[in-house]
């Protein structure tokens, strides 16, 4: 199973191919602070559309794991999981472990 | 498009969704088919998954397959619908259920695992399938062009949200084609809805085909959001 530093450096390639494509004021640092969701992100939804579904297609591709970040659980959390870069990483390494218990 | 060209065509067990494998499968395309039962009949090109298209969890497997084996996916055919042919009054909440379940669920879970594709290859085309139903308020037909209708609105905001990745999404709405979808219809009902029709008469499988084709052409890439609906309706 992927270690935590293994799901946070994914975050950051994915990171790296969102920046290749935006202008200088939307791209992303590579810190675990970083805002991707909600007060304070430089990004629009579509942004965070692009940058989930690139997370999930890092996983399919590179670790033949096929998550759905964007589910009920995700979405019906007060906090969003998605809030910054070390939130979702918990978030990954939360459903990747309940996914090798099932 | 990638060549050769892999498109993800549902319900292609029998009717118009076999009608399209093996249309696509003899035109050079890759064809990903499914349906929920296994199929009685061998394609080359063609390979098939047996699942129910709104169970999420095995839909996934489906698009991580796709994923795995062609790296993308050129083009998705939501064909997968079921009926309920029966007055309002008379129709079980089961069954008003299911055809919502099955038509604008299913269609929706494929279309948004078919974007995650799509967006990797940085195009593609979705075709969704709506009904004459719809524009004609079918009496008897409540509920299915009432899940068909929300398939033609699902087209047209998804042919918006997904047109900055340069993914089109149209839907075609075929007139009564003779298969088995229909085959509880009285004939003289049948017969009344084609009249209604500006061209009077049954659709072919080669109708359906032909506007398919057309939303699939490389130089569809400007037509999106609509919905073509056949027989002048």
């Amino acid at each position: 199973m992927l270690t935590a530093n293994d799901i946070t450096a994914l975050i950051f390639e994915a990171i790296d191919e969102f920046n290749a494509e935006q202008d200088e004021s939307k791209r992303l640092e590579k810190s675990p602070e970083t805002v991707i969701f909600g007060r304070g992100t430089v990004l629009d939804s579509l942004d965070v559309v692009n940058l989930i579904v690139t997370i999930e297609g890092k996983l399919a591709d590179e670790h033949e794991t096929f998550l759905t970040l964007a589910n009920e659980k995700a979405m019906s959390r007060k906090v969003s999981p998605f809030r910054t870069v070390e939130s979702l990483a918990a978030y990954v390494e939360e459903l990747l472990r309940e996914e090798s218990n099932e | 498009m990638s060549d050769p060209a892999v498109v993800l065509i549902t319900g292609t067990r029998k009717g118009i969704g076999r009608h399209l494998a093996e249309h696509y499968a003899a035109g050079g395309y890759r064809v990903v088919g499914c349906s929920r039962k296994p199929i009685d009949y061998q394609l080359d090109n063609y390979e098939h998954h047996c699942l129910d298209v709104t169970d999420e969890p095995a839909v996934a497997r489906l698009f991580g397959a796709v994923r795995s084996a062609h790296g993308g996916l050129d083009a998705l055919i939501n064909n997968a619908g079921i009926a309920s042919m029966n007055h309002a009054l008379l129709t079980p909440l089961d069954t008003a259920r299911q055809v919502l379940e099955t038509n604008v669920l299913g269609t929706f879970l494929f279309c948004r695992e078919a974007a995650k594709l799509m967006k990797k290859r940085g195009s593609g085309r979705i075709v969704n399938f709506s009904s004459v139903a719809v524009p004609l308020k079918l009496e008897g037909e409540a509920v299915y062009a009432a899940s068909k209708a929300a398939v033609t609105t699902l087209t047209e905001i998804l042919a918006r949200e997904l047109a900055p990745m340069n993914v089109t999404v149209n839907a075609v709405g075929p007139t009564p084609i003779k298969t088995d979808l229909i085959r509880s219809v009285p004939e003289e009902k049948l017969e009344a809805i084609v009249r209604r029709q500006a061209i009077a008469r049954f659709g072919r499988l080669r109708d359906v085909v032909n506007v398919v084709d057309f939303f699939l052409r490389p130089e569809s890439d400007f037509v999106t959001g609509q919905t073509i609906f056949l027989g002048g309706v």
